[in-house]
């Protein structure tokens, strides 16, 4: 079977039928099955399986973008039918072999068949077409705010070309009245697409893919904004679309979700798939196959720290009707608030930074009231911030000025720097030269493009910002996205080693959150509380 | 199995360093024709233009071209700050021309003198500048659309005060009042005289425009905040700069500078006329951009957008030697500016 399979492998493309199976079996058992008779039995046994061939089979898919090498050599079968959970930590290539599935991204080798045909989409059109389609978490795209529901299920025919020139309110009506039968499930055909529920947009996105009969169904984070009611219908229609052979590739981060749904979870690591595991599934085995080590381990030394108390937040609601919240982080001591997506962890960091008023409650600064109305009286009081996704909060455009090393880090010092308004660069330079050092920030200079700089060493600069000058509070959003292991772990070092400011980080992902703070708070449905032990961290947060 | 010629249909195309060289022969031969095309293409038609018509080549000549560019390059200069903050201010050219109409009624009907009049300009420009800025930061209209509608109030407002006529000595007002005064010499000799009898004042103000802002853009702390304003709205709020008051800023310069300009044709026009103006827009845009390709900046700046309004000025003013017909000249500028856009956005990929 081997030295069948490898042959196979060979072939420019797979075998686009079964003719062409019978017919390379028989050319391989001509050339090799005579000598020896276990390669024959071995190529029947090949042939046997792919005759009850899986749905989909991935066979060594590999993706780099530039030196990051996002799947390295997956292969993977999808029977028909089975719900196929997808884990993995940010970076772990998951969204990769989706975006490959989907048509959104090309594999740089390896391929993919469907349904015993070769199939290597060239847009999520294309894929559409073979019958793949791809649900995403962001349902705004579905559809547009002033368009009914009708109107959005029939979209794709329309832009597909297909239905009449004519549309009458009834015959739309007609035609969605059935796809939203077809897909088992019912919808108020006449609501504002803008004004249903984001379970509601998600529905209207399944049932267009059943309508085109759509043989695999890629659902990425479909929970994610949902409740948990909302949750459960999910899960009743993915389990009916099941029992009609439709097999669901489901990626999501709540291990409740996999646990209800999943016949079968694959954990991806660096690229690869690290576990394979079949129902009944031990999620703890698949968590630690996730972050690739003992969940005893993963902790880093928690200190206990008696320091003085920097921030300090009782009784503080994000929302008039949301759980109020109570939080303490002290000099030198590293507290990251882990939880979901949506789980309000952004909005407690940018009410903490001036970006938006707390529903209920203040906050302390060093055992003072602390309402900071903007950025710049946050930066004044001491607290700084470096938001999620640095390109978009910290980062110039390539070619701007300002968008070298030395330029990122001071952006929010000029005024101190040069209180005569006079901008000497060399002042600049020396700050950034320190910080070039200090955190072994790999760059041809203090004046080198940010933009030519890796993800990691982009982010080191950004925390470089702000801790050139003293202060009191740092809050990371997401400090650690498109960051690489070691540069992870020289920010991780740095945001220890200072003892002088307290530090707030808020991460979607509770391996990082145990990697770097002495404490972690659990945040859902924008309320708090502190973790106990690290897998109730885990546990809470997935 | 022999039958399949397999692995090298499945390898990638040959990766050898000799495929991968030239892309990075192109970059290295691209890269000076990118940094210095508009001097060399300046160069070359200063050269052109010499040998086809020897009057060309004369101190009077230049300082024609530098006076005939001045007003649209102190105008672009102000289109250039407020491309900074990744904005854009249509109703320059209508200041302009409203300031001519200021400056003109200021001297004309209300027989004021030199000083009060430009003072009067200038605060005109700042107060649209406000407007603008109101609009923009406060109600948050669409950049383009706000200058878009000022522009056109304001085209319509210089029109009320004299009901439509251009103002000279002797205008007959709509009370049936004639207006008796007259340009105060000295507000003409701002656009007529010369320092020191070689230098044109409006050349020298925009010499010193172009200075005092390439310095206030590129080595304060003000331009980099203005830049960074553009460049990253969110970047640069989160890192503590008032963003709303730069932007402010920069339409109060534009808008400032739109005026200065207009006052500068008013003294060289010496009346109030009704139709002036009306190119100064399109013209200061253009050598905004055009500035975009100089030196391979690809960002507005203040240095490549008087070099772009002297480039359209240089090549118009031989153009005109050689008998080319007025009507050419907007021909001639779209072209240059398709061509300076072509080469800062298609030549010139970073990635």
């Amino acid at each position: 079977m081997g030295v069948w399979l490898a042959g196979f492998q060979c072939a420019p493309c797979p075998a686009t039928s079964k003719k062409q199976i019978f017919k390379l079996a028989f050319l391989h058992w001509r050339a090799a099955g005579r000598s020896i008779a276990s390669t024959t039995l071995s190529s029947l046994v090949g042939l046997l399986t792919l005759s009850a061939s899986p749905l989909i089979r991935i066979h060594g898919l590999e993706k780099s973008f530039g030196a990051t090498r996002a799947l390295a050599g997956v292969s993977l079968q999808v029977q028909r039918g089975e719900v196929l959970a997808l884990m993995g930590a940010n970076g772990a290539g998951k969204s990769t072999l989706v975006n490959i599935l989907s048509g959104a991204l090309q594999a740089d080798r390896g391929w993919v068949e469907l349904d015993g045909q070769p199939y290597a989409p060239a847009s999520p059109k294309a894929a559409a077409q073979h019958g793949v389609v791809t649900v995403h978490q962001s349902t705004d795209r579905v559809g547009a705010a002033g368009q009914r529901v009708a109107d959005v299920l029939l979209l794709n025919q329309w832009a597909a070309g297909r239905g009449p020139w004519f549309l009458s309110r009834a015959s739309v009506r007609r035609k969605a009245e059935l796809m939203a039968s077809k897909a088992g499930f019912t919808l108020d055909l006449d609501a504002d697409f803008g004004d249903i529920s984001a379970a509601d947009r998600q529905l209207v996105a399944i049932a267009r893919a059943v309508a085109v009969d759509a043989k695999v169904l890629i659902l990425d984070e479909p929970t994610a904004c949902l409740s948990q009611a909302e949750a459960q219908r999910l899960f009743a229609v993915v389990r009916d679309l099941q029992a009609r052979g439709m097999a669901v590739v489901y990626i999501s981060h709540r291990i409740a979700d996999l646990q209800a749904i999943a016949d079968r979870v694959v954990v991806l690591r660096g690229g690869v798939i690290v576990a394979d595991l079949h129902r009944p599934v031990a999620f703890d085995a698949a968590v630690e196959a996730m972050i690739g080590r003992s969940l005893h381990n993963a902790r880093v030394r928690a200190r206990q720290l008696t320091s003085d108390v920097v921030l300090q937040l009782q009784g503080v609601q994000l929302r008039s009707d949301s759980a109020p919240l109570s939080l303490q982080v002290r000099r030198g001591e590293v507290v990251a608030i882990t939880g979901h997506l949506g789980a309000g962890k952004s909005r407690l960091l940018r009410a903490l930074f001036g970006l938006g008023p707390f529903a209920q409650g203040q906050a302390e600064l060093n055992g003072q009231p602390y309402l900071p109305t903007s950025p710049r009286a946050a930066i004044e009081a001491g607290v700084n911030m470096a938001g999620e996704d640095r390109h978009r909060s910290s980062l110039m455009p390539a070619g701007w000025p300002g968008a070298t090393v030395a330029g990122t880090i001071a952006l929010p010092h000029l005024r101190r720097w040069f209180p005569a308004g006079w901008l000497r660069p060399a002042v600049e330079r020396r700050v950034a030269n320190a910080a070039i050092s200090r955190l072994g920030i790999k760059a041809r200079s203090a004046d080198a493009p940010i933009e030519t700089l890796s993800g990691g060493n982009q982010q080191k600069v950004v925390l470089a910002r702000w801790q050139s000058e003293p202060a009191h509070l740092l809050l990371l959003d997401e400090p650690f996205q498109g960051v690489d292991v070691g540069a992870r772990a020289d920010i991780i070092a740095a945001l220890r080693a200072d003892t002088q400011s307290a530090t707030l980080i808020a991460t979607s992902d509770p391996e990082e959150a145990l990697e770097v703070a002495d404490r972690i708070y659990v945040m859902d449905h924008l309320g708090l509380r502190e973790a106990r032990s690290d897998g109730e961290a885990l546990a809470l947060a997935a | 199995m022999n039958a399949l010629p397999p692995s090298s249909a499945n390898s990638t195309p040959m990766n050898t360093p000799t495929g991968v060289r030239p892309p990075f022969a192109w970059q290295a031969l691209l890269a000076p024709v990118r940094r210095y095309a508009i001097f060399a293409l300046l160069l070359a038609m200063l050269l052109g233009f010499g040998f086809a018509e020897s009057a060309f080549w004369s101190w009077g000549n230049a300082m024609s071209v530098l006076q005939a560019v001045s007003v649209v390059a102190i105008l672009g200069v102000g289109v250039t700050v407020t491309m900074a903050v990744a904005g854009f201010d249509l109703s320059i050219g209508a200041i302009a021309a409203s300031s001519v109409m200021t400056a003109s009624y200021s001297m004309v009907v209300w027989q004021q003198g030199a000083l009060v009049s430009l003072l009067a300009v200038l605060s005109l420009g700042m107060v649209v500048g406000l407007v603008n800025a109101l609009l923009i930061v406060r109600l948050k209209v669409p950049d383009l659309l706000a200058t878009l509608a000022t522009m056109f109030l304001l085209g319509g407002l210089q029109l009320i005060p004299t009901a439509g006529r251009s103002i000279s000595t002797g205008l007959i007002l709509p009370d049936g009042g004639t207006a008796n005064g007259a340009f105060s010499p000295e507000f003409l000799a701002l656009g007529r005289s010369a320092l020191f009898g070689v230098v044109p004042l409006p050349v020298v103000i925009l010499a010193v425009v172009a200075l005092v802002l390439y310095l206030l853009t590129e080595h304060t702390r003000i331009g980099r905040l203005l830049f960074a304003t553009g460049g990253n709205e969110l970047a640069a709020r989160l890192a503590g700069a008032p963003t709303a008051r730069l932007k402010v800023l920069a339409y109060v310069i534009s808008a400032g500078l739109a005026a200065l300009g207009g006052a500068l044709v008013a003294a060289r026009v010496g009346r109030g006329d009704v139709s002036s103006g009306s190119s100064l827009l399109m013209d200061a845009v253009a050598a905004s951009l055009i500035g975009y390709a100089v030196l391979d900046a690809r960002r507005p700046n203040v240095l490549g957008t008087v070099v772009g309004a002297i480039f359209v000025g240089v090549l118009l003013n031989g153009l005109t030697m050689l008998n080319a017909p007025y009507y050419t000249q907007d021909f001639v500028k779209g072209a240059v500016l398709v061509g300076a856009l072509a080469m800062t956005y298609g030549l010139s990929r970073r990635d």
